[in-house]
């Protein structure tokens, strides 16, 4: 039977409007909608200025990402049955600039992103003749949780560390280099090793767990750091006991 | 983008992770022996004196007190910063003084014994 709901959602344009204000809609919603179809049928049949991001509609994408009643979720896979509230409140995702409404500018995240090298780094090219580089079941399962990530960034919106200094290179970048430098083929750990352990790298994080918690992928972001941390931790008090040897 | 790699962090993470890891491993069983076993007598004070008489075990335990404090320090200076106090300088030395400052007790207490 449908029911009615109302969301109240984040309006602004920062160009138009010096504050942001909320504008309620009330729906009748299906049981089977999730607060991406609520936003769809709010564009499509109410008010189609509204302005968001989607597109893959299954959580693989990580571009609808936005704040559901004060939490980074995935709006494509988050239920409005799952709410008893009266109203749910959608805004932006937390600690980035709005460009529009719900849409948010990424750009410092597609700026961090590359400065950690998430590939896979060999010394040298092996010809393609030489085949594929193997990899054991074994060696794939200690890095895979850590490649699992969609780059939604919800883990930023989460970070209080972030959100207090926007320098912090932050979980999902973060999350990858370890993914990269866990993974048998890769030899880029000591390329990495500059920005990753950096003033503003993994030293930042303070293991408040709210990146993982967030994490619609289990990535585990915090666990990478802590893995990070004491690596290279690890290859710095090596490095004193036998100089030359660590990063 | 150039960074480089900070100096510092490792040490201060390293001895923030020792303590982490011998404060939730011995400072319960310490606590223990002292706080409970001793005043109950399942063990003699005597043989617990013994054992603190020997200069290496009171290293130990002051060396011990030291990554105890030295953790709560790291942890509580972070803790400021996530809960919006400033900057990771300003009250920096305020908790590792402290924590310093403990350890210095705590050898002046084991040198008394
Ligand atoms: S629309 Fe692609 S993850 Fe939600």
């Amino acid at each position: 039977m449908p029911e009615q709901t109302v969301l109240e959602v984040y309006r602004y344009l920062p160009d138009e409007e010096t504050e942001p204000r909320f504008q309620s809609y009330e729906i009748t919603y299906r049981d089977s909608w999730v607060v991406l179809d609520a936003l769809d049928h709010i564009k499509t049949e109410i008010d189609p200025t509204l302005s968001f991001r989607w597109s893959c509609r299954m959580g693989v994408c990580g571009s609808c990402g936005m704040t559901v009643n004060g939490e980074p979720k995935l709006t494509c896979e988050t239920f409005i049955r799952d709410y008893n509230t009266e109203t749910i409140k959608i805004e932006p995702l937390a600690h980035f600039p709005v460009i529009r409404d719900l849409v948010i500018n990424m750009q410092d995240f597609m700026e961090k992103l590359p400065t950690v090298s998430p590939w896979l780094i060999t010394d040298e090219d092996k010809p393609l003749e030489a085949g594929e580089y193997l990899q054991t079941p074994a060696q794939m399962a200690r890095y895979k949780r850590f490649s699992m990530c969609i780059n939604c960034m919800l883990c930023y919106s989460a970070c209080p560390v972030y959100g207090l200094n926007s320098l912090f290179t932050g979980p999902a970048a973060l999350a990858l280099a370890e993914r990269y430098n866990l993974d048998s083929r890769d030899e880029g750990t000591q390329e990495r090793s500059d920005v990753v352990t950096a003033h503003d790298g993994i030293w930042r994080c303070t293991y408040v767990g709210e990146c993982t918690k967030v994490c619609p992928k289990d990535v585990d972001p915090a666990g990478a750091i802590q893995m990070l941390k004491l690596s290279y931790a690890l290859d710095w008090a090596k490095s004193l006991v036998l100089p030359g040897r660590g990063r | 983008m150039t960074a480089k790699p900070d100096k510092t962090a490792p040490l201060f993470w390293l001895l923030f992770a020792g303590g982490g890891t011998a404060s939730a491993m011995l400072l319960p069983a310490m606590v223990f022996v002292t706080g409970v076993a001793v005043p109950a007598g399942w063990v003699a004070e005597d043989d617990l004196m013994a054992l603190i008489g020997n200069p290496l075990t009171r290293l130990v335990v002051v060396s011990l007190v030291f990554l105890f404090l030295f953790h709560w320090a790291h942890r509580f200076r972070y803790a400021l910063v996530d809960l919006g106090f400033g900057g990771l300088g300003k009250q920096a030395w305020l908790f590792y003084g402290t924590a310093l400052a403990g350890t210095g007790l705590a050898g002046l207490a084991a040198l008394r014994l």
